[in-house]
């Protein structure tokens, strides 16, 4: 599904990423930990397509397509989600009108019929249950005064009503107090099936207790340089960075 | 003399020589007392002609362009049909409908029935000529031209308008259509549009007033329009001007709204077009208890030079005035916006808020924004606030991530910008219409 090869890129001109390789297939759950500073976000961010990171070199296929030649909405019309570390507010649109231009642009794409607005009031508000958000989230302008959690419960309900082929989950579990987390971790292992795989860009191991991965992988300085199961996590938990940083 | 004025002067003369044969074309009009207003106009005209620049208030709108061409007084329209107008038309106000073409009312197309006893909504023309009473007492008494050269020259030329009469007690259920058209295929021309809206005591009345141009107006025409609008005590007037004229057109508008004891006049002003667009917004609150509500979205881009200004007056206690006024400009538009604030000395408890948005799009959109306050009253609450940005980047970014493209995202902000001001509208129907024809104006910006 996600081929990443040599993946080199840079933000005013600082390479961060140093030759990135990485396999997903269909409905696996793949956690990437690293340090801070070891280019986590950067690849969350070059995959959406975010311009102020360039490209230096390497290729990513997406589906067997070329993906870094796409803008931001059609990586997301082809089936690539990214739940973003710092969601942004947008005074003045509502969470509803926004999801329903969003989710009408990926039907459309997909060849299927514009949901109308009963339509995707019932689609959304059984989607809402996933995350225990309350309908009156609808009507909200997008993130505008949400709390961290609701926040992050935000993006995991539009995951929902986008249904991508991969989501990318931006250190999700970043300031969330334990409950939070159960119901983000749960809403997002309910979302798991055969043809959705994820990618987990975490700094702590905490949030593996709750969504077990597939794989492991340890990102420093740009590269991935040790991958396992999610046994390697709780290793890393116990020894830190530094004894898998003296390994290699 | 400088250029300007050498062009001042010159189009200061031929308008004053377009008099005679416009006053010799007023016919049956001649003998009514409102041609001796018309005369002290022209003088006034005379004396303080067009403004030039060194004008404190004219000092970000150069009118030169509106000066190069040779109005004519009076342009033939193509014949148009009820089709012609249907997309200019509101679902739900087709009947109630005063229709102008070119400055001049068309009986024809206008579709007036009146449902509440004793209101009259005709045209000016018609009641100065069979002397009505209101006019007599409201028209020019409002709007003062001496010092005012466009308002003068409106005066002096004015031919016809709407004219709106509610007596005292009544509610206008339905809001009233005023819908000026205007056609240059035939060549440039002048019009002085002139309404007047008098709500009698403790009536109620909607007025929306739209310019378009028809399709294959190739020359540019000038618009200049002038509103009196009297409330009188606890009348409530919702005065709603949207303003879509050709990317030729020159428009030049007074509004002056008297507003009397408990009265409550809300005037939402709606800029699409045109290809320089000057509104003067007079509010005067004469009594105790009034309340003025100026609201106001206007959309540039290409050349377009869109001027607003806004005049409050508090000069008794206990009122209220709400400003908002926000813009989005895109291309080389030049926006203005001059809102001036006074609170007289014996106007206590006032309460006057002012804001005033603007969004550049491009680097080379230009908004010159001045917030004036003159308080000469010692208990009052004032407060005024101006903000310029740039559609937000990031909360971009996040659109376009879930799907929407670029250019529906820029919509969907500038909706999000704008939507605050279209909520002012207080007929349903009509803000959703509008709402419409302003996000489809936002793919052009």
């Amino acid at each position: 599904m996600l081929t990443i090869k040599n993946l080199q890129a840079s933000i005013e001109d600082n390479q961060i990423l140093k030759g990135l390789n990485l396999e997903i297939k269909p409905g696996e759950v793949h956690a990437i930990m690293g340090p801070n500073g070891s280019g986590k976000s950067t690849l969350a961010n070059v995959l959406a397509g975010r311009e102020e990171y360039e490209v230096d070199g390497g290729e990513v296929l997406f589906d067997g397509e070329d993906l870094l030649d796409m803008g931001p909405e059609d990586r997301a019309r082809e089936g690539l989600f990214l739940a973003f570390q710092y969601p942004v507010e947008i005074p003045g649109v509502s969470n509803a009108n926004f999801l329903k231009h969003a989710v009408n642009e990926i039907r459309e794409h997909r060849g299927l019929e514009k949901l109308d607005a009963m339509d995707f009031l019932t689609m959304v508000k059984d989607r809402l249950k996933l995350v225990e958000m309350d309908q009156k989230f609808l009507h909200r302008s997008v993130n505008e005064g949400f709390s961290g959690g609701e926040k992050k419960r935000n993006e995991i309900f539009q995951l929902a009503v986008l249904e991508p082929k991969l989501a990318i989950m931006d250190e999700t579990d970043s300031g969330l107090d334990i409950d939070a987390l159960k119901i983000v971790a749960n809403g997002i292992n309910k979302l798991r099936g055969e043809d959705r795989s994820f990618l987990v860009i975490t700094h702590y191991q905490r949030l593996l207790n709750y969504i077990v991965p597939d794989y492991v992988h340890v990102l420093v300085d740009g590269q991935i340089v040790e991958s396992g199961d999610k046994s390697l996590a709780l290793e890393l938990e116990k020894n830190g960075y530094d004894a898998i940083l003296e390994r290699i | 003399m400088s250029k300007l004025d050498g062009k001042l002067a010159a189009a200061k003369d031929l308008f004053l020589k377009k008099y005679e044969t416009f006053e010799s074309g007023l016919n049956g009009s001649y003998n009514a007392p409102f041609n001796e207003t018309r005369k002290s106009a022209l003088n006034a005209f005379s004396n303080v002609g067009l403004p030039s620049n060194r004008l404190e208030d004219w000092k970000y709108t150069n009118i030169s362009p509106l000066l190069k061409h040779d109005y004519k007084l009076s342009a033939t329209a193509r014949n148009l049909t009820a089709d012609d107008l249907s997309k200019f038309l509101f679902e739900g106000l087709e009947n109630n409908l005063m229709v102008f073409v070119n400055g001049r009312f068309n009986k024809s197309l206008s579709n007036y029935t009146v449902a509440e006893a004793g209101v009259v909504v005709d045209n000016l023309r018609h009641q100065v000529d069979s002397g009505s009473d209101v006019v007599k007492d409201h028209l020019s008494r409002h709007a003062g031209f001496e010092e005012e050269g466009f308002v003068a020259l409106n005066t002096a030329f004015a031919h016809d308008g709407v004219f709106v009469s509610v007596p005292d007690n009544t509610e206008v259920a339905e809001p009233i259509h005023v819908l000026y058209i205007s056609d240059s295929a035939d060549g440039e021309f002048f019009a002085a549009p002139r309404n007047l809206i008098v709500a009698g005591k403790n009536s109620k009345v909607a007025v929306v007033e739209s310019y378009h141009a028809l399709r294959g107006s190739d020359h540019a025409y000038l618009n200049n329009v002038v509103t009196e609008i009297v409330a009188e005590e606890n009348a409530n007037v919702e005065h709603i001007k949207i303003q879509d004229e050709d990317r030729q057109a020159y428009h030049i508008c007074r509004s002056q709204s008297h507003i009397k004891r408990d009265s409550k006049v809300t005037q939402i002003n709606i800029d699409m077009g045109g290809r320089l667009v000057r509104n003067d917004l007079n509010m005067e609150m004469s009594d105790q208890n009034c309340e003025a509500e100026l609201i106001g979205l206007y959309m540039g881009t290409g050349r377009q030079h869109i001027d607003n200004h806004t005049f409050i007056d508090h000069a008794m206690p206990h009122c209220l005035s709400t400003e908002l006024y926000k813009g989005i400009l895109g291309g080389k538009a030049q926006g203005v916006f001059n809102g001036k604030v006074m609170v007289r000395q014996d106007a206590q408890k006032t309460n006057a808020y002012q804001t005033n948005q603007a969004l550049l799009l491009t680097d080379d959109a230009v908004i010159n924004s001045k917030p004036e306050l003159e308080i000469y009253a010692d208990d009052v609450k004032c407060s005024h606030g101006a903000t310029v940005g740039q559609l937000d980047e990031e909360a971009l970014f996040y659109l376009r991530s879930r799907g929407i493209p670029r250019d529906k995202a820029h919509s969907l902000l500038q909706y999000a910008f704008a939507s605050d001001v279209l909520g002012y509208i207080g007929l349903d129907n009509v803000r959703e219409q509008l709402e419409a024809r302003v996000v489809e104006r936002f793919h052009t910006l």
